[in-house]
């Protein structure tokens, strides 16, 4: 078959993934743009200018906004040292953190939005926690409320921001650090000076996962959060589905393709000049 | 090692031992309800049954949503495998412009909002006159699985020896025979570790199934969600620890072909 396909030809075998992803993925995107910015009598952006001058979505775009830097900050605190500690570790704790990591990862969204439904109740086990340490006098619930939704969201999209960075520090020659010990540079010095520069195109892709992973989270708000706090998904998905309002569900489906895309873009922009210059 | 740097490591130990307890958290909570004999979510349960289990047989469309989520998620995972490995073939052997932002336009899927593209592939699907809701099933999942054996693929066909092909064919072998006895086996692990992965991602999906579901046609998490909704009890945990197993199965296939670490690749 090599020998058929000289290779500058090689393009053949590639064609039928392209073509595939061209007729039933891009161009289904391409068509679902085009009619939000093509109306009966030409281009138009009056869908948007509708949908912007309604003060409610504002609060959506608000809502979806805060969850996501709320969901971001939460999982790069938590995340940073468990990379790091990940690169170092070595046997069992190596494999505990790893299964930690990727078990999760292939164990689908309603599994876990259920479990967090359980967990969240005011009888459910952070309540008892809380209470059992005395920070909370009486049980309270977190299921329906932003603090709830945030604890659900960072936990399922962990993983995403452990994984990059983790990818970057496992790189990190450690001499690099002693050296800067020997030289003596503090420790807090040496951390701003050498990891945190080296490790910063890990925590951008890693931050920017994370970020549009909880903008375009659907199923999670929907079960921790319920109908009456909207964001962006959740609201594309129930005009659709429910409110059978195609043109609203079109203008946030636009808005939220736009903010996903400008963030993977973004970043992978951002991390690569960070990159050439570390 | 200074008192501060001491003071850092058992920092980051004890966020990392939290961290695995955060992580696992949902999946171990799901598993001891599953055996619960209470109607309620109470944890440690009362007591300890079965009784879950036996209710799920006879769970009206449980086993039909079970039986279209494994039919799509094998047969999407067949196709992606064959599409991308021809394609990845082009991408590590040919010399054409544009392989990188290829690659990108393959894995694009995945850093899209799901239900974005869900949206667009119901009205697109409907404009090219796909009505049919399996079909359309299937040719969406296609989509969602191809991106999860993209780099598997072709990390492992980067490190195949392709005069090994020759060899075969100056040995006697015909070209599929060569491709067959040579390259299939040599691409082995990397098909089955993303295949299982990609097939894991197409019964999970929700985002997407959503759009192309009718009253015969559903997936198990348009089915399960459906049920959380109507009667939420631990039933739906007893399904969700069947699916947990899955998932543990997957992992110990993949560290025995692969190795953890290399799963952990990003």
């Amino acid at each position: 078959m090599m020998r058929f396909l000289p290779r500058d030809r090689m393009l053949w075998l590639a064609a039928p993934a392209l073509l595939y992803l061209a007729f039933f993925y891009a161009l289904p995107l391409i068509y679902l743009l085009g009619r939000s910015v093509i109306g009966p009598n030409g281009p138009t952006l009056s869908l948007f200018a509708g949908f912007f001058a309604d003060e409610y979505n504002w609060r959506v775009i608000g809502n979806t906004l805060r969850i996501a830097l709320l969901v971001t900050l939460v999982s790069l605190v938590i995340g940073y040292p468990v990379a790091l500690a990940l690169a170092r570790a070595r046997g069992l704790a190596q494999v505990m953190l790893l299964t930690a990591i990727i078990l999760p990862l292939s164990v689908g969204v309603v599994v876990k939005a259920f479990a967090w439904q359980i967990v969240l109740r005011r009888d459910g086990a952070i309540a008892k926690l809380l209470v059992a340490t005395g920070i909370w006098d009486e049980p309270q619930r977190l299921l329906f409320t932003e603090p709830g939704l945030v604890i659900g969201a960072a936990n399922v999209f962990l993983p995403f921001m452990i994984l990059p960075i983790y990818s970057v520090v496992k790189l990190i020659d450690p001499r690099l650090s002693e050296a800067g010990a020997t030289l003596g540079a503090s420790p807090f010095y040496r951390f701003r000076k050498i990891i945190l520069p080296l490790t910063m195109p890990g925590l951008i892709s890693g931050m920017a996962f994370v970020f549009s992973l909880s903008v375009s989270m659907f199923v999670i708000p929907s079960l921790l959060m319920g109908d009456r706090f909207q964001t962006l998904a959740t609201l594309t998905g129930r005009s659709f589905l429910l409110m059978r309002n195609e043109a609203l569900g079109s203008a946030t489906a636009v808005v939220l393709l736009v903010l996903a895309v400008s963030i993977v873009v973004g970043s992978t922009i951002l991390s690569r000049r960070i990159g050439r210059m570390a | 090692m200074t008192a501060i740097e001491k003071a850092t490591t058992a920092l980051i130990w004890t966020i990392a031992s939290l961290a695995v307890i955060f992580l696992m958290a949902p999946l171990v909570i799901t598993v001891a309800v599953s055996f619960g004999d209470s109607t309620v979510f109470s944890l440690p349960p009362p007591g300890w049954s079965f009784r879950w289990y036996e209710r799920l047989p006879a769970t009206r469309g449980l086993a039909a949503s079970l039986w279209t989520s494994v039919q799509i998620a094998g047969l999407s995972t067949l196709l992606a495998l064959i599409l991308v490995t021809l394609c990845a073939i082009a991408l590590v052997r040919g010399t054409f412009p544009g392989r990188e932002a290829i690659t990108t336009f393959l894995i694009s899927p995945l850093m899209l909002p799901g239900l974005v593209v869900g949206i667009a592939m119901l009205q697109g699907f409907r404009a090219f006159g796909l009505r049919d809701t399996w079909t359309s099933l299937l040719v969406a999942h296609v989509v969602i699985t191809m991106p999860y054996v993209v780099r598997t693929v072709l990390a492992a066909l980067s490190l195949f020896d392709f005069t090994l092909i020759e060899a075969a064919r100056t040995l006697g072998c015909s070209y599929l025979q060569a491709i067959r006895k040579v390259l299939v086996p040599a691409l082995a692990p990397a098909f089955l570790t993303s295949g299982m992965f990609a097939f894991l991602a197409s019964m999970d999906n929700y985002p997407i199934s959503i759009f192309f579901t009718d009253a015969w046609t559903k997936t198990l998490p348009i089915q399960m969600l459906q049920l959380v909704e109507e009667r939420p009890d631990p039933m739906i945990a007893a399904v969700s620890t069947l699916l947990i197993l899955l998932a543990v199965l997957a992992m110990i296939i993949g560290d025995r072909l692969v190795g953890l670490k290399r799963l952990a690749d990003f």
